[in-house]
């Protein structure tokens, strides 16, 4: 009996799109113009990532070798690779690349680390101890080393690439969760719930854990951004994704060899990339702003 | 008082906080029943074991405390002997707690309806939508207009006083044999403060539930409570019926306690009394009875040995030296 306490489930959706639509308002009203402009080319990039082939010209990966290198024009807007593929197209399609990478790698530092944070910090005595000291160790682990050092074990495989820079990202989530269960853990309402009978469990995850979002939401976003340059980097060294796909990274990498021909290859992939990053930025300023506020 | 009617028995319960400083023994070696619909008020200054005590009915008392030694029985059950499991269980359902802050007692995070929603299902094994259903009847019943719209509500967009209701109506919803309430007027005006006791004294005789009232106000529970225990430094120093504790006191913490009260017989510039001296560091409690360096009855014998809480020809119970002749 799904929704048996709501006689009319039609007034109250509209009810609640009006209240979302409100809080949008309310938002949008706090935000300085960098923010808003974060908030813009984000949506951008989350266009070019859900629907790439309406906002491409060219299939990126189809080749056309006679005319490879080729200049900008009305047909090829960024011009051609070395390969004769359609620039734009690369770019936007790298888009998709980028930000599956941080989504992934999100998703699993969010999980793992909110996971052993509420355990590290509500349970706490040995427990504590030991998630306390595989976090450090992990933090001790330089990154980038760590995931080479998969890589060569794994294969040059996407879905790989992005878990392993979500675990080198877990200890930022693990740290702010834990912090902030251990503040939650002695306040009153905690010890309410457990005089109404919740257990252990359930006070993390619906006590706990939803006072932890603010901070777990900021740390995401900065995951993220580490994850995609992380992505790229390991694409220039010719360790991330492999090829034909598109990602800037790679195509930073290789359009570093036509700097003399056409600046234009080194630097589009770049711009992409610096695009996404700044939004991610701006935004992640904005949410920490306002949750100090 | 037959012994059968006993819902709550506590038995020489001990509860100390083993803390780098030294062991504070909060509670030490209390005894004492609280009988089915029967209302127990417990008073003393801040730091007496009230709370404490409590905590310890209910088991959530946290490291560095421990509860060292005694018994809690539930018709019979010893709580402390029960597993975390079954414990959990008991909570809530047989014995629930309204606390004192009640603005920090609700969650935040969840609407009060949903707050109450999940006891109903924690413990009485409803579905999501009578649940949902059945609260909105609870937060009636503890007098909130507009219930249906109310449910939906976050604790901070409610008053104190509908808050504290709020409390109250989680506190009862699974119809608990015995509720415990934490100085639950401590933080409201005093207009509400009248309107939440009465609230919570008639829900109490309703459903025939015990209630073990906590506060610093001895005037507060002269109105609802049939028995008041009087704690001093984690032990208890008088314990009777309401009638012989306020009207008749015996045990001179309880008489300054009373004189310490404002009234409206008391004449414009006179000075309402204090008892001189603070309340004991647990963690170093004086030899013999614990108020003997404030008592101003006290003599020699009350610094060496501890008075026993012994019962007297009336039936109730006093810790001090001065009646030791009159044991029933």
């Amino acid at each position: 009996m799904g929704g048996g306490g709501n006689p009319d489930p039609g007034t109250a959706v509209v009810a609640a799109g009006r209240r979302v639509l409100g809080v949008l308002g309310q938002t949008a009203k706090r935000m300085k113009v960098a923010e808003w402009l974060g908030v813009l080319v984000l949506v951008a990039y989350l266009l070019m990532t859900l629907i790439p082939g309406a906002l491409a010209t060219h299939d990126p990966i189809e080749q056309d070798i006679l005319n490879r290198l080729a200049f900008p024009s009305a047909e090829h807007w960024f011009g051609t690779d070395e390969l004769g593929r359609d620039l734009f197209s690369r770019c936007i399609h790298g888009a998709r690349t980028s930000i599956r990478t941080a989504v992934i790698a999100v998703l699993f530092s969010l999980i793992v680390g909110a996971t052993g944070g509420l355990f590290s910090g509500y349970v706490g005595g040995r427990l504590d101890e030991i998630l306390a000291r595989t976090n450090d160790i992990l933090v001790s682990f330089p990154g980038i080393i760590i995931a080479m050092a998969l890589i060569a074990v794994t294969g040059r495989n996407p879905i790989v690439l992005a878990l392993v820079i979500g675990l080198v990202n877990t200890p930022a989530i693990f740290r702010v969760t834990r912090a902030v269960a251990l503040q939650v853990r002695v306040l009153p309402y905690v010890d309410a719930a457990r005089s109404a009978g919740a257990s252990n469990l359930y006070i993390m995850f619906r006590t706990v854990l939803p006072n932890c979002t603010t901070e777990m939401f900021i740390q995401a976003l900065l995951i993220a951004t580490r994850a995609i340059i992380t992505e790229s980097s390991l694409s220039f060294l010719g360790l991330g994704i492999p090829p034909p796909n598109p990602s800037w990274g790679a195509m930073l990498n290789t359009g570093r060899n036509y700097m003399k021909r056409m600046v234009w290859y080194g630097v589009i992939p770049g711009v992409f990339l610096m695009g996404l990053i700044l939004a991610l930025q701006f935004v992640s300023r904005y949410l920490r702003r306002v949750s100090r506020a | 008082m037959s012994a059968t009617d006993a819902l709550l028995v506590v038995e020489d319960l001990h509860t100390r906080f083993e803390l780098e400083r030294g062991v504070v023994q909060a509670v030490s070696g209390s005894s004492f029943s609280v009988d089915r619909g029967e209302t127990l008020g417990i008073v003393g200054e801040s730091g007496s074991g009230k709370s404490v005590t409590v905590r310890s009915i209910l088991r959530l008392i946290r490291p560095p405390g421990r509860i060292a030694a005694g018994r809690v029985l539930l018709d019979g059950v010893d709580l402390l002997a029960l597993d975390e499991r079954a414990m959990t269980a008991v909570r809530g359902r047989e014995i629930s707690m309204v606390f004192q802050e009640p603005s920090a007692a609700l969650n935040p995070v969840l609407t009060v309806g949903e707050q109450i929603s999940e006891v109903l299902i924690t413990h009485l094994g409803m579905g999501k939508g009578e649940a949902r259903e059945r609260a909105v009847t609870h937060l009636r019943d503890v007098g909130i207009p507009a219930a249906e719209r109310r449910c939906r509500d976050y604790p901070h967009q409610l008053s104190g006083g509908m808050q504290q209701r709020c409390m109250i109506a989680i506190a009862l919803a699974c119809d608990p044999k015995l509720l415990i309430a934490d100085e639950p007027t401590t933080s409201l005006d005093v207009t509400i403060q009248a309107q939440i006791l009465t609230l919570l004294a008639n829900l109490v005789r309703e459903k025939g539930a015990g209630l073990i009232f906590i506060t610093h106000d001895i005037g507060v529970i002269a109105q609802i409570a049939e028995r008041i225990m009087v704690m001093y430094a984690g032990k208890i120093a008088e314990l009777g019926t309401t009638a012989q504790v306020i009207d008749d006191p015996r045990h001179p913490y309880t008489v300054e306690l009373l004189k310490s009260l404002p009234s409206l017989s008391t004449a414009k510039g006179v000075r309402l009394e204090e008892i001189a001296g603070d309340v004991p560091d647990l963690a170093d409690v004086p030899a013999g009875c614990r108020f003997h360096p404030r008592c101003p009855r006290a003599f020699e014998r009350c610094a060496q040995e501890v008075p026993s809480l012994d019962e007297r020809d009336d039936g109730r119970r006093v810790a001090c030296w001065l009646y030791d002749g009159e044991s029933a």
